[in-house]
């Protein structure tokens, strides 16, 4: 067993943290925090400048053919940044898709333009009847000639104000089972029938509503097979589902560990010399450890050729409910000045703990809530029958 | 990156897999209560070389690593080993870094098996080791006295107290004059030797409860999937699916975290320290709740003895406290990671 990272993903990691350096910035920080939006042109092109946009892809598709145990220390040391990378992420996953289910005319189309960070996909999946049950959709797409006519409301559609396509789950067919009357497609979001309204979340992050009203769409932009939707769906969720918060827990830790420092209690002792102080602080360091090891695994799984089940699911559930525990944990031990606000100038580590508590709520939720992952976990994983 | 143990460590794990398959099935772990030791089970470890693998070929072992001893550890407490294997394994490696003709000596009997030597993890309380793991079958006890570490013979005076997790456990007379007149071990620096003993003991024992709160997680899964109720297998219950997911989740990370602790002790040791008391205080609380999980989803039956959830649940306490709560672990990780507090 080997639990280091080879020397070439520890070099990949120097290289990303070099570009940190010059790329991001408290203020960069402070922007995308206060808009709320996960994404910035300037730091794009300068991923696209050093040929990071999409660095696990294969080379002859414009990526740096980077393996998954590579990808797990560029990822690790990005998270840690918070850099703005949610709309790349979300870019690169649905050109993945187009990859490997898309036609000749959409991977010349799409491809080269999302690797020269030219464009942003976003996600039109849940809606506000389907969430968790999202083969539930009941947004419309019926079929006029050569064209597709769009009729619903997706939820927590993320950059759609500065999207440029929607990857859309739509129903097809209401006469089948609801798994098996889906269709994917990639709607341009401008044009008319498409509204974009803000929703604004408890961690800052801006998503929207998109209301589509007769919105129509080339069969040309439909991905996957007609009805055939659910299991396009599962190449896109495949990936999503092996996320993990394993670096987000170090961001947790890293500002604990200087706010420990930095400050004194009522008699002037460090808080450091503070046992609650330091119990809060190991159980971090402890959880940060095994939520790197679950997150780690999957990668060397992948690398090793072997099928991921539960450990996707392990990792990302893991590692949400221990960044929820730990920043609750966090803000008790500070102590009144927790209470400060992320970007307030008063607050101890530019107020990251306090931030922490609300980013967390997210992180179980989203990408499959904690739910989700422990049904996955109990039938796929240990073989537990269905829930009814 | 290589998360798969060597093909030489998997034949370890497969030999002693079928050994304790063998004499440690769960008949024989309750034949052996409540004394807690299997004296067939503990001869089988000694010819398979459980503690000379343990010890450096220096030293007259085999020199495993610590990851080897790790795996092993698993299978100890996946089938709830009536055995101070680990005990003495630390006991043994304890001695070997000591060196000097007391220790090198004691070494060679107890790898002879013509003794059996523990370490008591704490300091005696009014003339009395107390709770000393293995101490109702060993021949001989370590104990801190002052600055020394000194060895002591076990007499028929030990006291052996009923215990929870069924563990060989005593109480031994350690007062002045006995101490005074011990066989010294280590003339001085007795508090970092413990301490480093301490590292060994919390980093296997992390292994053992991680291999216990699989088996657990096991159990209670079988379990789900053949008892019904309301017309369907209770597994289909999210009540029930729910906390053993939480529990294999937890279980697979107390284990992956164990193999890295004692992966670190020959390859990151600076880390190794802080790792073995990560390793333990997570597998400890992981153990204690895959156990709960398990034996509570069996319903009336789990709390009848003749299930067999409940073994792992009294040993899971029994392994843990005997040694270190879970929080006191955490708050080792701290002085490990940033130094000891200043205060005390």
């Amino acid at each position: 067993m080997d639990f280091r990272l080879r020397e070439s993903s520890e070099a990949r990691r120097a290289e990303v943290r070099a570009f940190l350096e010059e790329h991001m910035s408290l203020a960069l920080e402070e922007r995308v925090y206060r808009t709320g939006v996960s994404h910035d042109a300037d730091f794009t092109q300068a991923l696209v400048d050093r040929g990071w946009i999409a660095p696990s892809w294969p080379v002859e598709f414009g990526g740096q053919g980077l393996d998954p145990e590579e990808m797990v220390a560029v990822g690790e040391e990005l998270r840690l940044a918070d850099a703005p990378m949610y709309g790349i992420g979300t870019t690169n996953m649905v050109s993945a898709v187009i990859l490997a289910v898309g036609t000749d005319a959409q991977k010349t189309e799409i491809v080269p333009k999302a690797l020269a960070g030219e464009i942003v996909i976003v996600l039109g999946f849940s809606e506000p009847e389907a969430g968790s049950d999202l083969a539930a959709a009941v947004t419309r797409a019926e079929r006029d000639g050569d064209e597709w006519v769009i009729n619903g409301q997706k939820m927590f559609t993320t950059n759609a104000q500065i999207g440029d396509y929607a990857f859309l789950l739509a129903r097809t067919n209401t006469e089948v089972a609801k798994h098996k009357g889906l269709t994917m497609f990639l709607v341009p979001l401008d044009q008319p029938g498409v509204e974009i309204q803000a929703v604004f979340t408890l961690s800052g992050e801006r998503t929207n509503i998109v209301f589509y009203n007769d919105v129509r769409v080339s069969d040309a932009w439909r991905v996957g097979e007609v009805d055939g939707g659910w299991r396009t769906m599962t190449v896109a969720l495949t990936n999503e589902h092996a996320a993990g918060f394993a670096a987000v827990i170090d961001r947790l830790l890293v500002a604990a560990e200087s706010w420990a420092r930095e400050s004194t209690d009522d008699d002037g002792v460090s808080r450091m010399e503070d046992e609650t102080v330091r119990e809060a602080l190991g159980r971090t360091v402890i959880d940060l450890e095994v939520s790197r090891l679950l997150q780690r695994r999957v990668a060397w799984m992948a690398e090793a050729g072997e099928t991921v089940i539960a450990e996707g699911p392990m990792s990302k559930l893991f590692s949400s409910e221990a960044l929820k525990d730990r920043a609750q944990d966090m803000v008790e031990v500070v102590g009144p000045d927790a209470l400060r606000s992320y970007f307030d100038p008063s607050a101890p580590s530019h107020g990251v703990i306090e931030h922490m508590l609300r980013f967390s709520l997210g992180t179980t939720i989203y990408a499959g809530t904690s739910e989700i992952h422990r049904n996955m976990i109990a039938q796929r994983g240990l073989g537990l029958p269905r829930s009814g | 990156m290589e998360f798969r143990p060597s093909d030489e460590q998997l034949q370890l794990v497969s030999t002693f897999a079928a050994l304790y398959g063998k004499e440690s099935t769960p008949e024989r772990v309750r034949a052996a209560e409540p004394l807690g030791f299997d004296q067939q089970l503990w001869s089988q470890l000694l010819d398979m070389g459980a503690l000379s693998m343990a010890i450096d070929e220096e030293h007259g072992g085999w020199g495993a690593t610590a990851l080897d001893l790790g795996l092993v550890a698993e299978q100890h407490g996946r089938a709830l080993g009536s055995a101070p294997l680990i005990e003495s394994q630390v006991a043994c490696r304890l001695l070997a870094r000591a060196g000097g003709p007391v220790a090198t000596g004691l070494l060679e009997a107890v790898l002879a098996g013509e003794r059996m030597v523990t370490l008591s993890p704490r300091p005696p309380k009014a003339g009395w080791a107390l709770l000393v793991p293995a101490g109702a079958v060993a021949t001989d006890m370590m104990i801190r006295h002052g600055d020394t570490l000194v060895v002591v013979p076990i007499g028929d005076d030990r006291v052996i107290p009923e215990n929870v997790g069924s563990l060989p456990l005593a109480d031994v007379p350690a007062g002045e004059p006995v101490l005074d007149d011990a066989d010294v071990i280590l003339a001085g620096s007795a508090p970092e030797a413990i301490d480093l003993a301490l590292d060994d003991w919390l980093g296997l024992t992390a292994g053992a409860l991680a291999g216990m709160a699989e088996r657990a997680v096991e159990i209670g899964v079988a379990y789900a999937n053949e008892r019904e109720a309301f017309g369907q297998k209770i597994g289909a219950f999210q009540g029930v699916g729910h906390p053993l997911a939480d529990m294999a989740t937890a279980s697979a990370g107390a284990t992956l975290l164990a193999r890295e602790a004692a992966w670190a002790v020959a390859e990151e040791p600076s880390r190794s320290a802080q790792l073995a008391a990560m390793a333990f205080a997570f597998a400890a609380e992981t153990a204690r709740d895959a156990t709960d999980v398990a034996l509570h989803i069996h319903g009336g039956y789990g709390f009848m003895l003749e299930y067999d959830i409940q073994l792992y649940y009294r040993r899971s306490r029994a392994w843990t406290n005997v040694l270190m709560s879970p929080a006191k672990a955490v708050r080792r990780v701290a002085d490990k990671r940033y130094g000891p507090r200043k205060a005390s």
